[in-house]
């Protein structure tokens, strides 16, 4: 592979900069918003690959799980900060935190115990990056399906009630919802899959070439990653959607909105 | 006894205490604002509440919340639609009972969307008819209805009474209805629930 020299890294910048200097003149303050996003962008992943670095020296099992637990910490976050209604309290963090911890962990796991195979399953060159790409695209689907959830169940308190009160149970009150939000937490995903080789080349395939692995064994690995990351955040939307359901209503199956941030 | 209620409390309302026979119809009044809507919804058990409600001497804690709400039913002043056609709300098809609402059999597949604000009010009355409740609680259920719509709404809900011995608590503001309908009435202030006043 030919290594980037700051300068090549520089060059790019200029581009960056240029858009900066040009979006100044259509939309003042969106020239900072360029320029800080930009500096994040350099910083964290500058940090992670020095993290990266020595935790591919040592490999060990305990850095390897504290990274991971950080990183699903973060996206946890994540979750709850693009909630424009969230659960008050702990749930507001709880719901996202362990529906990503069942899915993405347990699909992580699974594909390096299963599928790699490799020695030992842990090893960071692997788990990390896998882990990685699992979280932020099951962050995505149970971010949206959430989002959607509680922001229907409170537009539509009178219908969901309305159903309550002919006696059908909370389930199928908010059956519809539910189902309506399933689908808007797996779009993204299935979208992505329908679209991958023809209109958008995955990053990750596209990574591996250019660092001169073979095209098909790339494409063997995009496959794997593209299922692995439709299960995660398919079981993940499925959890949270779950555990926002039950959250909602009660033990005697009242709508118990005042859950909700307003 | 039907449905007997003791020290219902709702957000800090006066506890309030009654008692509901079968095929007995109750009239409630009193001025917006006092808590009869909050009332019906506490006995639906849709809004945290405390106290005792019986259901033919059963504890409402012993049934399934759904099962509960489907034999004391809320019928709400404003009725929501979810459904594309009417007939996708109702469990069970009555003819005679739409009849009986000045609708022909056709209603069922009109579209919700077109429905005026009293064919909405007539057929939420018939839509919590067909699943056969034990108790109906009425909320103005004939308040944006014309004359002959109201009389036809009675009559359904008077013919209920007799043949399925429902009980009825029904929030009326008009003493004419009350006397038509009503077998006592009370009324509500900020103190809490009054007396039944038989009627003859």
């Amino acid at each position: 592979m030919i290594a980037l020299s700051v300068f090549d890294l520089s060059l790019a910048a200029v581009l960056v900069l240029l858009l900066a200097l040009v979006s100044r003149r259509v939309h003042p303050g969106m020239d900072r918003q360029l320029t800080v996003a930009a500096v994040r962008t350099v910083v964290q992943l500058l940090l992670i690959g020095l993290v990266l670095k020595a935790l591919f020296a040592s490999t060990g099992l305990l850095w390897v799980a504290l990274l991971s637990l950080l990183m699903l910490a973060v996206a946890g976050r994540e979750v709850m900060a693009r909630q424009h209604r969230r659960f008050v309290g702990l749930w507001g963090y709880g719901i996202g935190l362990v529906s990503m911890f069942i899915s993405s962990f347990s699909v992580t796991l699974f594909a390096l115990l299963a599928v790699i195979g490799n020695q030992p399953w842990y090893e960071p060159q692997y788990a990390i990056p896998l882990l990685g790409m699992l979280l932020g695209n099951t962050m995505n689907g149970v971010s949206l399906a959430l989002d959607r959830l509680t922001q229907s169940a409170w537009d539509q308190r009178a219908v969901i009630e309305a159903r309550l009160m002919l006696g059908d149970s909370s389930a199928e009150a908010i059956s519809d919802i539910r189902r309506q939000v399933f689908r808007s937490g797996l779009i993204p995903i299935i979208n992505a899959m329908a679209a991958a080789g023809v209109v958008s080349l995955p990053g990750m395939m596209t990574g591996q070439i250019l660092a001169g692995a073979p095209p098909v064994e790339a494409v063997k690995y995009q496959i794997l990653i593209m299922f692995l990351i439709t299960a995660g955040a398919g079981f993940g939307t499925l959890a949270a959607v779950h555990l926002a359901v039950r959250r909602l209503f009660d033990d005697r199956q009242r709508l118990r909105l005042e859950r909700l941030t307003r | 006894m039907l449905l007997s209620v003791t020290n219902l409390v709702v957000r800090n309302r006066p506890p309030v205490s009654f008692e509901l026979a079968a095929g007995e119809c109750l009239c409630l009044s009193g001025p917006s604002g006092v808590g009869k809507t909050l009332l019906l919804r506490a006995l639906a058990d849709l809004d945290l509440n405390e106290g005792e409600v019986l259901l033919d001497g059963r504890r409402r804690e012993t049934w399934p919340p759904a099962e509960w709400r489907s034999r004391v039913m809320l019928v709400p002043s404003e009725s929501y639609w979810w459904a594309p056609t009417v007939g996708d709300h109702f469990a069970r098809r009555d003819e005679r009972l739409l009849e009986a609402l000045g609708f022909g059999p056709a209603v069922m597949d009109w579209r919700v969307e077109r429905l005026s604000s009293g064919e909405r009010q007539r057929l939420a009355v018939a839509r919590a008819l067909v699943r056969a409740p034990r108790v109906l609680l009425l909320d103005e259920p004939t308040a944006n209805l014309d004359p002959e719509s109201t009389a036809r709404v009675e009559a359904v809900l008077g013919a209920c009474r007799r043949d399925t011995a429902a009980g009825m608590l029904w929030v009326s503001h008009s003493q004419a209805q009350i006397r038509r309908v009503a077998d006592g009435w009370f009324s509500m202030t900020e103190e809490g629930l009054g007396e039944v006043q038989r009627l003859s």
